[in-house]
């Protein structure tokens, strides 16, 4: 199959599709409606189910009783619905389900605006719900990465058995670039005799699964945290995913950027290197696990003089920034949070007003 | 070499339809393509833009300040959008429903009675595919063949307008040629 244009949104409803999940729970919100729209043809001629809720707080329970009994399931949103679902994630989390969420992230705090944004970075990264659990995130910077993303979601969410969330933005949503959908055909998942709740009938093995979330022992309630922290662990061990630019070059400047913002740094980082002054990127695939070890890695090369955090939100990336970089290097942050997104030439002015040396 | 259009007019007029085309005649002639919507709060009758950008490689900032080209479908957005416009870029200007030119001499400007020549047709409907023509036609952004064939497929559904929109294609190409 060729190549075709098409919207992020649909796009991602699209890769949901091949990636063999059949079941979409969801509530429109701008600016991410348009996948409920093309999912509420495109389910029906595949055998699917779309089912839109009567709230965001009634879509994520949803998800967690079609997880619950093995059914692969996502839901897509955007910002003020992510919230009205986060109790949910939090007991998806607590229960060890797989399910995808993508969130085409909108301006906040709030109702906020419906232009691009990356302030739901906390929320996504450092819970969003209660106690402590971590989704594995990560962020498409073009409509094909969304793709990419998506299917590879599942079997993510599948093999940890804990939910994954797709961060994007308003960008990557509506616009249009030309995407490919491999062929490959993703299996249904193989562990499902472990945890799903679907009868003993069709089950190999003749033992009682249980999805559940309470705890009341203390003793029980921390072995539960304690096998939660290790997936995490494992996580961080095994799925961090990033992608280097300009970065076998004499830099001066090291920008960590992710999504929509990356694109543009990129295009900042061609201008500068054209007028001679280096510069390199670590884009972040994935939020957490974050790419703790090749930050620091970078920040450490001689001749760094700074590392520049840029984001389309107040500062919230840059933390992790700066406990990847523990103080080798100055971490400074550059954004805008209402909706529009800086120009290359703003990225360049910010870079070169936080190098010394010229 | 990357090249932007901007396509702009008010909601209704087919400017996304148009640099749907545009794009999407690219991307099969092998370029990278971004098409960029305006989805801001807009009013029903707004105005109504996407911004294009066609590279031969993989395109970074898809939000561009200085788009090199413009095709503007009404008043508003030629104020708007021609002061920005790259010097030597083309400017369609629907001089149907704009009396103003751009004051500009450091571009390439043409003046296609888009809606007069589409009611000519049959359908004002069409002035957008009028102006499409004429933009492709003096830019050559792309090729013209292969823009209509991606016209076909566009209408593939509705094969009775198809006749209708080669039509306007062809008088968008001819009115950029007599200018």
């Amino acid at each position: 199959m060729g190549k075709i244009l098409m919207k992020g949104n649909e796009a991602i409803g699209e890769a949901a599709i091949r990636a063999g999940c059949l079941n979409y729970f969801a509530y429109p919100i701008t600016p991410q409606s348009e996948v409920a729209e093309y999912l509420s043809r495109r389910m029906p001629e595949v055998g699917g189910v779309f089912l839109q809720g009567e709230s965001e707080v009634a879509v994520g329970y949803m998800l967690f009783g079609a997880a619950g009994c093995g059914e692969r399931v996502f839901t897509t949103s955007s910002s003020p619905g992510i919230s009205l679902m986060s109790e949910a994630i939090s007991y998806i989390s607590a229960a060890e389900l797989p399910v995808v969420f993508v969130n085409i992230v909108r301006g906040g705090p709030g109702l906020g605006g419906i232009l691009p944004s990356q302030a739901d970075y906390f929320q996504a990264t450092k819970g969003g719900g209660h106690g402590d659990y971590h989704l594995l995130v990560m962020a498409p910077a073009s409509v094909q990465e969304a793709v990419e993303m998506v299917m590879a979601a599942f079997p993510l969410a599948e093999k940890y058995r804990n939910p994954v969330m797709i961060l994007g933005d308003g960008l990557i949503g509506q616009m249009m670039e030309p995407v490919e959908f491999s062929d490959r055909l993703i299996s249904k998942p193989t562990n499902k005799d472990d945890w799903a709740t679907n009868g003993m009938d069709t089950r190999k093995r003749n033992a009682r699964n249980l999805v559940k979330s309470l705890f009341l022992d203390a003793v029980q309630l921390e072995e539960h945290n304690l096998a939660l922290k290790a997936k995490y662990d494992r996580m961080k061990q095994e799925e961090v995913r990033y992608e280097t630019y300009n970065i076998d070059s004499d830099f001066q400047a090291l920008i960590v950027s992710y999504g929509t913002m990356s694109r543009v740094c990129k295009t900042a980082i061609d201008n500068m290197k054209a007028e001679g002054f280096e510069t390199a990127m670590i884009r972040p695939q994935t939020l957490f696990p974050f790419p703790v070890q090749p930050i620091r890695q970078a920040a450490s090369k001689d001749g760094c003089e700074a590392v520049i955090s840029f984001e389309l939100s107040m500062g919230q990336m840059v933390e992790d920034v700066e406990r990847s970089v523990q103080g080798k290097r100055p971490v400074y942050w550059h954004g805008k949070a209402g909706g529009e997104i800086p120009t290359p030439e703003e990225v360049v002015d910010a870079v070169k007003s936080f190098v010394k040396t010229k | 070499m990357q090249r932007e259009v901007m396509f702009a007019g008010f909601g209704g007029q087919g400017i996304l339809l148009i640099g749907n085309i545009l794009a999407h005649t690219a991307m099969e002639e092998g370029s990278e393509v971004a098409w960029v919507p305006s989805y801001g709060p807009e009013m029903r009758g707004g105005t109504a833009y996407c911004l294009v950008v066609i590279s031969d490689k993989p395109i970074g900032s898809p939000i561009i300040k200085n788009p090199m080209h413009l095709v503007a479908m009404n008043r508003p957005s030629l104020e708007k959008f021609a002061p920005v416009i790259k010097p030597q870029g083309v400017v369609v200007i629907n001089s149907s429903l704009i009396p103003v030119t751009s004051g500009r001499s450091d571009i390439h400007e043409l003046l296609v009675p888009a809606n007069d020549i589409a009611m000519d047709l049959g359908s004002t409907k069409v002035a957008n595919i009028v102006a499409l023509g004429a933009f492709v036609a003096r830019s050559k952004i792309v090729d013209f063949e292969c823009m209509r064939q991606c016209v076909k497929e566009q209408f593939a559904s509705r094969e009775k307008l198809i006749p209708i929109n080669m039509a306007a294609l062809d008088a968008g190409q001819k009115a950029a040629q007599s200018k």
